[in-house]
């Protein structure tokens, strides 16, 4: 298959991102402004409130993390435009100057000195300003490898391992050579092929750097909270069910989701935007599918390739996640969650290469606008993380 | 070829992956290396769920086990060739 020229419909934003959908978002600044933004997007059709937990006395990297997500997730090309409401102007203000250095439509509001009804009716105007212009946005063709594709596997089992992470590999190693972005994350998830791993840096020092990473998780993270081997909580229950024992199975599964061939060229902090150009990229994260997807459209991620074995339904509100399965049960089982079916590779009946194609297929399909099963069935997991208690 | 009950990532591989539903103890399976599509026959010891390994080789405490032709872990309990390998007789060597 010769994917050189592939192009999607897409939109092309005002920095040149390519988006795949067309979002409105309402944004809360701090978990104090949900209602208000609830209020505005049930108010208001066609727009997305994104509530959320966080953004109130939080410091240092924790605060920087906050920040980063809030104008990462308004910056994502899959937004058209943004609305953010908070309780206060201060950082309110910070989080809509973040974003309009993209040049996307943003204006913030804030609730204290106002209240709640007269932030909503001014919030409700602004949105539907902003409705309008999105509404009349068409889509255009471009380049397939201008949608920047992040990975991460979720309620993983033997056959993530044997079928569709090999299929995200796959995909990988035919679309980033030829420029495509794509990152991988979940840090604690790699114990047992860090190594490995490593081993697929694109230089020393990015091995390096992602060793030091991937050190500091286990140092700072596992070893000074665990109160036990993690038996009852990495690898899960549902990944025990499915016939993973230990977190070295598990990790080697993982890690097929980055091919064959493709280096990984840096080591992002969580919800960080490439900066080095296209190409494979590693994020730390968690492995809990809501925090990572989260941080990966934060750092403008505009779809997601997520392979499960026993059937994680996980969506995002403003990245379509595409589900691939290589578990012939849960293919059969829960066939509304998943997209992509490649449980043919069990039984040999279908290649990895075969699979990989099937796999960018949908991925051109949905960027197209085909909505994914997680979109259909309205899963909106939106998950800060959080590094610890706020002050 | 037709549908092998377990696939092995590995010819280093001391374990394979049953990939078919209502596996039942003694069935003469289909085995195949993913990595070459090179195929064998091995008998499954008990009832063995989709997703669940089986032991290629008999397996004394401390061995370590094998798939993707590495290391996943030290086995706890002693496991005969065909038996089903899991949170019962293999453990973790990191945490």
């Amino acid at each position: 298959m010769d994917l050189s020229n592939s192009t999607i419909w897409g939109y092309r934003r005002e920095n040149g991102r390519v988006g795949v959908r067309n979002h409105v978002v309402i944004l809360p600044l701090d978990d104090i402004s949900n209602a208000a933004c609830e209020a505005v997007a049930a108010h208001i059709q066609g727009t997305l409130a994104l509530p959320h937990a966080y953004g109130r006395l939080q410091f240092g990297a924790d605060l920087d993390l906050h920040f980063r997500t809030m104008i990462g997730t308004g910056s994502n090309p899959n937004v058209a435009a943004c609305v953010v409401i908070g309780i206060e102007p201060e950082w309110t203000r910070k989080v809509v100057e973040g974003i309009a250095e993209t040049g996307k439509p943003v204006a913030g509001f804030w609730i204290e000195g106002n209240g709640d009804i007269a932030t909503v009716a001014a919030a409700s105007r602004q949105a539907k300003a902003f409705v309008h212009q999105a509404s009349e946005q068409v889509r255009e063709p471009c380049p397939l490898t201008d949608v920047w594709i992040a990975a991460k596997c979720g309620e993983s089992d033997t056959t993530t391992g044997l079928a569709s992470c090999p299929t995200v590999g796959n995909m990988y190693d035919k679309l980033v050579p030829l420029g495509l972005y794509g990152c991988f994350g979940e840090t604690s998830e790699l114990t047992g092929a860090e190594h490995l791993a490593a081993a697929r840096a694109a230089t020393p020092e990015v091995a390096e750097k992602f060793m030091k990473v991937w050190s500091a998780y286990q140092n700072d993270v596992i070893e000074a909270h665990k109160t036990s081997d993690l038996s009852d909580s990495q690898p899960t229950k549902g990944n025990i069910a499915g016939g993973l024992t230990t977190i070295e199975e598990k990790a080697m599964g993982n890690l097929e989701k980055i091919g064959r061939e493709v280096k990984f060229i840096d080591v992002l902090e969580p919800a960080q935007a490439p900066t080095v150009g296209p190409g494979l990229y590693f994020m730390d994260t968690s492995s809990a599918a809501a925090e990572c997807c989260t941080l990966q459209a934060a750092a403008g991620y505009a779809l997601h390739i997520f392979p499960t074995g026993q059937g994680n339904v996980i969506g995002n509100p403003i990245m379509p996640v595409i589900k691939v399965s290589g578990n012939p049960r849960t293919v059969r089982q829960m066939s509304e969650h998943i997209d992509v079916d490649v449980s043919g590779v069990v039984r040999r009946e279908l290649t990895i290469d075969q699979a990989g194609d099937s796999l960018i297929d949908m991925i051109t399909r949905t960027a197209n606008g085909r909505l994914t099963a997680a979109e259909a069935l309205g899963h909106r997991e939106f998950v800060m993380t959080k590094l610890y208690r706020s002050a | 070829m037709s549908a092998p009950q377990l696939l092995v990532h590995d010819h280093r591989d001391n374990v394979g992956v049953v990939v078919v539903e209502g596996l039942a103890a003694g069935t003469d399976m289909l085995c195949v290396v993913t990595e070459d599509n090179s195929d064998f026959r091995a008998v499954a010891n008990q009832d063995v769920p989709i997703g669940h390994k089986i032991a290629l080789t008999d397996l004394a405490i401390g061995d370590t086990v094998i798939k993707y032709g590495h290391d996943i872990g030290r086995v706890v309990a002693p496991i005969r060739k065909g038996d089903h390998v899991h949170t019962q007789n293999l453990k973790t060597k990191r945490w």
